[in-house]
């Protein structure tokens, strides 16, 4: 393959070009249990997206007794309103998904901005914005949450709202250091030299960087949001018009599931609920470890070469 | 006839990982007598650097190693680390390039050298205490600034503290590996000045591995040049200088710029080829400016030429005269 | 471009940093204590001259480099681009400027963006300018930077990454996104001495090359054959000030100063024959928060001389080259 080329030229190989955009992905692919992880994640998500297609009854429709149990026709039962579990886990994760990722796009972008402007420009904005952020980190989330659902009224923009205020912070930290280290990278100095401007050079030389890690910490995010969500509907400050996993637990625990021994109406809403944390945990979890290279060495105790048996030598001459 | 130290046919595998390999070191021999200068000249990715901690038994699990090391005639290599770590220290000392690393930055220096010392047995107590006194004079440090900690040391202080306690336990081998290359100039001939006295007074034999030809030209006795994990050609300094037998040699001087030389220095065309696949013939001649027939099907062997000249060319089998 | 007035003039550059205190300090209100790391510098750069600036590292060069370019402040001084004084030029001010001025890094591997590719790389200076035209204008301008920094043929350039190209090659990336905006002054920061020396000779004839075609180069180094090869004039810092300066085969040949002359005695040679008579210099510059009185060299210097102690010399006239001066009171 070599081309008859003048001095530097000359060698150069084919290599597949591995951006650091690829990194999510390979990292994903690279773990089992992230694997396994965004598959289901997946699974869970076309169902909840498609739910209106693929959900077998109306979400309003009472198919049968209340609280009947699971049968072939219902293989995860009714609730309390004779509707069908199944339908109703569709519907509700469509909104809890909801909940969760448009809590975490109005986190990301107030943590990404605090983050990019006080690791950039450093200095006081640095420090204001950092202040900022502790005093936020120390507001306890769900005594917040409960004040504020209670003085705004429960609706599902409010909770996005609330949720996305609360959980910007991490990310916050998070983004600052990076950009901070990514700063004093000579490229980015030599942008400057170059005469280019602020805009520029974040957008252009420092956002894609830490965009591996932006992207991590939105995994991890939206775990905790729809956590959140669940937690305040359970706790009836959710918006009642619409029905959440986490609405859905607090319907049957209101009426009294467990003590009618319908387990079935409150155990499958908790363990998606989970299930889908896990998912986002595994996969956000996966992506950090590849962005960080500590964690990536794993072996610095050296001395634990193995020895092969002598090569390329005919034995008279050794 | 037997020398202090031998490698004989020392080869060096990395795993990739992606179950490729790369086959960084391909069979180094060279032998060091007592006393004696070596200088490993190569450039960065030759495995000058693989081949020292090859045979010194440092390598990472994901390396494989085969050859033997020779220490005056035991073959220390072959009980892997088994077999190496009784001599590593008390026969074989190293010095890295960045001294920073070798020091514990919460002890100070006296403290670390009297450890190494009872790590290895060799002395303890008030023994150690003068031993290390003692050391520290060899190498230019104040006695009192022994009670410093490595931070508050200069570059080069720090590396003669390296070499301090590289020599705590009486080694014959000093392996230093780039000992200089961070260094200023002037701070750099007091390195250099300070292992030359070294060697001579304590006959240390010197393993220097280093890119610098000047600082092997001007420190050791004999050079072996290295090149995509083999040497090309070893022998005398004066004539790998003088009279070149590989052409890699020659380039890789005339490349270096001198103070005095005259004449513009020249670039060598193309980069080493990759190691974990090798080239046919020559690994040299997609850059060589002395190509003919052979060297892009065959690859030349290192060869004895006279009394202490190897070089693996095609040029050396050719008469004088036929291609020059 | 204004004709009159030298490209680059330096006249008593001093650059301060100010010295971390520590909380015991700052509350024992102890004065605030400032490194200088140039202390009065000046100097000159033509157009089509490559000038060297040689030392030990903490000498001051690469700031003195990077002040130059108003990438650091200075304290003091005057820096003169093309005639036009711009010590006090706003940021916003001096954009116009950076065009014709630029630097290219010490470390290849460093300096280039990971993730842009070679012709995003080269276009860069353009966009950030707004210069260079359309789209296929622009493309054109990059393939001939590419050209002039010899990686030919450009295609087989444009698409690659940094990852994939040797140290050589990375710094000839540098350089051509350097000089695509065609600027007349490259500060050059150790350009060399990340690189294999099988290479440097490549990259550095290059600087030649570009020297030859008009270019002013201040090239920074630590490597004293690599200036007595390269560069028209040499002139050679130790803590804060230049102490000679002259032509490259005048400050090699027949040095002033006794601390060019010991630099240049423990610069190894690559013939062992030349078995070289090194003068070493006991101990370490001194740092630059406490520079001694009188001549900054004096407590390192074998031929010092009690009115060292006193007298703080200036770069006077001195040895065989032409404008060759240097600052010792027993040189000339």
């Amino acid at each position: 393959m070599s081309v008859a080329l003048r001095e530097p030229g000359a060698v150069i190989e084919q290599e597949p070009i591995r951006s650091r955009r690829g990194i999510v992905w390979q990292a994903i692919r690279r773990r089992p249990s992230a694997t396994v992880g965004a598959l289901v994640l997946l699974v869970i998500v076309l169902a909840a997206v498609f739910a209106p297609v693929l959900a077998p009854y109306g979400l309003h429709e009472q198919v049968g007794p209340v609280f009947g149990p699971p049968s072939w026709q219902h293989p995860l039962g009714l609730d309390d309103g004779g509707i069908d579990m199944v339908t109703l886990l569709m519907w509700g994760a469509r909104i809890s998904l909801i909940v969760g990722f448009a809590a975490t796009l109005v986190s990301m972008v107030i943590g990404g901005f605090v983050g990019v402007a006080a690791g950039y420009f450093g200095g006081k904005v640095d420090t204001i914005l950092m202040r900022i952020t502790d005093y936020f980190l120390v507001i306890p989330d769900v005594p917040l949450m409960i004040v504020v659902a209670a003085i705004w009224g429960p609706s599902l923009f409010h909770i996005v709202i609330v949720i996305g205020i609360l959980l910007w912070t991490s990310t916050a930290r998070v983004i600052r250091a990076q950009v901070k280290s990514v700063r004093e990278r000579v490229y980015v100095k030599r942008a400057r030299a170059l005469g280019a401007g602020h805009m520029r050079i974040v957008f252009r030389h420092v956002l894609p960087q830490v965009a591996p890690l932006l992207i991590a910490n939105t995994v991890l995010t939206i775990a905790v949001a729809i956590f959140d969500e669940t937690a305040l509907s359970f706790l009836g400050l959710g918006d009642p018009s619409r029905i959440s996993l986490g609405k859905v637990i607090e319907n049957a625990f209101e009426r009294a599931a467990i003590s009618t021994g319908a387990w079935w109406a409150i155990v499958p809403p908790g363990a998606l609920v989970a299930v889908i944390i896990l998912s986002c945990s595994l996969i956000g979890g996966a992506i950090e470890d590849a962005l960080n290279p500590r964690l990536r060495v794993a072996h610095l105790s050296a001395r634990s070469f193995r020895l092969r048996p002598l090569v390329g030598r005919s034995p008279e001459s050794v | 006839m037997s020398a202090l130290l031998e490698l004989d046919d020392l080869h060096v595998w990395f795993d990739l990982g992606d179950g490729g390999e790369l086959h960084a070191v391909q069979g180094v021999s060279l032998a060091l007598d007592a006393g004696q200068r070596l200088g490993l000249v190569g450039e960065s990715g030759c495995g000058k650097t693989t081949t020292v901690l090859g045979l010194l038994g440092l390598l990472p699990p994901s390396a494989s190693v085969s050859g033997r090391v020779l220490l005056n005639g035991e073959n220390i290599l072959a009980g892997g680390e088994e077999t190496i770590r009784p001599h590593r220290w008390n026969d074989l000392a190293i010095v890295f390039q960045g001294a920073m690393n070798a020091l514990n930055p919460v002890q100070t220096v006296s403290a670390q050298i009297v450890e190494a010392l009872e790590l290895h047995h060799s002395s303890s107590g008030r023994a150690a205490r003068a031993r290390v006194a003692e050391l520290l004079e060899a190498v230019g440090i104040p006695r009192d600034r022994g009670d410093s900690f490595p931070h508050e040391f200069s570059g080069g202080m720090r590396q003669r503290a390296a070499i301090a306690m590289a020599l705590a336990c009486n080694p014959s081998v000093l392996v230093a590996d780039e000992p200089t290359t961070a260094l200023d100039v002037m701070v750099q001939a007091q390195i250099l000045e300070l292992l030359d006295a070294l060697c001579r007074d304590f006959g240390l034999a010197l393993l220097l591995v280093t890119h610098d030809l000047p600082v092997v030209a001007q420190l050791c006795d004999r050079a072996a040049v290295m090149y995509a994990g083999e040497i090309v050609e070893q022998g005398p300094v004066d004539a790998l200088y003088h009279d070149p037998r590989h052409p890699y040699t020659r380039l890789l001087f005339a490349a270096t710029p001198d103070l005095q030389g005259n004449g513009v220095p020249i670039s060598i065309p193309g980069a080493p080829p990759r190691l974990d696949r090798p080239p046919q013939g020559c690994p040299f001649h997609p850059r060589c400016d002395r190509v003919f027939s052979p060297c892009p099907t065959k690859h030349p062997p290192l060869r004895r030429l006279d009394g202490e000249r190897e070089a693996a060319c095609h040029l050396n089998d050719v008469p004088a005269g036929v291609t020059r | 471009m204004s004709a009159n007035g030298r490209l680059l003039e330096v006249d008593d550059l001093v650059v301060h940093y100010p010295v971390v205190r520590g909380l015991l300090g700052a509350m024992a209100r102890r004065p605030q204590q400032v490194v200088r790391a140039v202390d009065g510098v000046s100097f000159a750069v033509e157009r089509g001259e490559l000038l060297a600036l040689v030392g030990e590292s903490g000498c001051g060069k690469t700031t003195t480099a990077q002040t130059v370019l108003r990438l650091l402040e200075p304290v003091g001084g005057r820096i003169a681009f093309q005639g036009q004084e711009i010590t006090t030029l706003s940021h916003r001010q001096l954009r116009p400027l950076r065009r014709r001025m630029q630097i290219v890094y010490q470390d290849p591997y460093e300096s280039l963006d990971p993730r842009l590719t070679v012709r995003a790389t080269v276009e860069e200076p353009l966009l950030i300018h707004r210069a260079g035209g359309s789209k296929a204008e622009r493309a054109e301008l990059v393939r001939d930077a590419l050209e002039r920094v010899e990686l030919t043929p450009p295609e087989l350039f444009l698409h690659r990454y940094p990852h994939e190209l040797s140290g050589g090659q990375r710094q000839r990336i540098a350089i051509a996104a350097s000089i695509v905006l065609g600027p007349d002054l490259l500060v050059a920061d150790e350009p060399v001495s990340m690189l294999d020396v099988s290479v440097r000779a490549g990259v550095l004839g290059l600087l030649d090359r570009l020297r030859e075609g008009g270019l002013g180069v201040l090239m920074i180094t630590h490597d004293l054959s690599t200036a007595a090869r390269f560069a028209d004039r040499i002139a050679v810092m130790y803590l804060g000030r230049i102490v000679e300066e002259g032509p490259a085969a005048a400050v090699v040949g027949d040095p002033q100063h006794p601390y060019t002359k010991a630099l240049l005695s423990v610069v190894p040679r690559r013939d062992p024959r030349e078995r070289s008579r090194p003068q070493i210099l006991r101990g370490e510059a001194p740092d630059a928060v406490r520079i001694p009185s009188g001549c900054r060299f004096h407590p390192r210097c074998p031929a010092a001389i009690a009115d060292c102690r006193e007298i703080d010399p200036a770069l006077e006239p001195a040895g065989s080259g032409a404008g060759q001066r240097a600052a010792c009171i027993l040189a000339g």
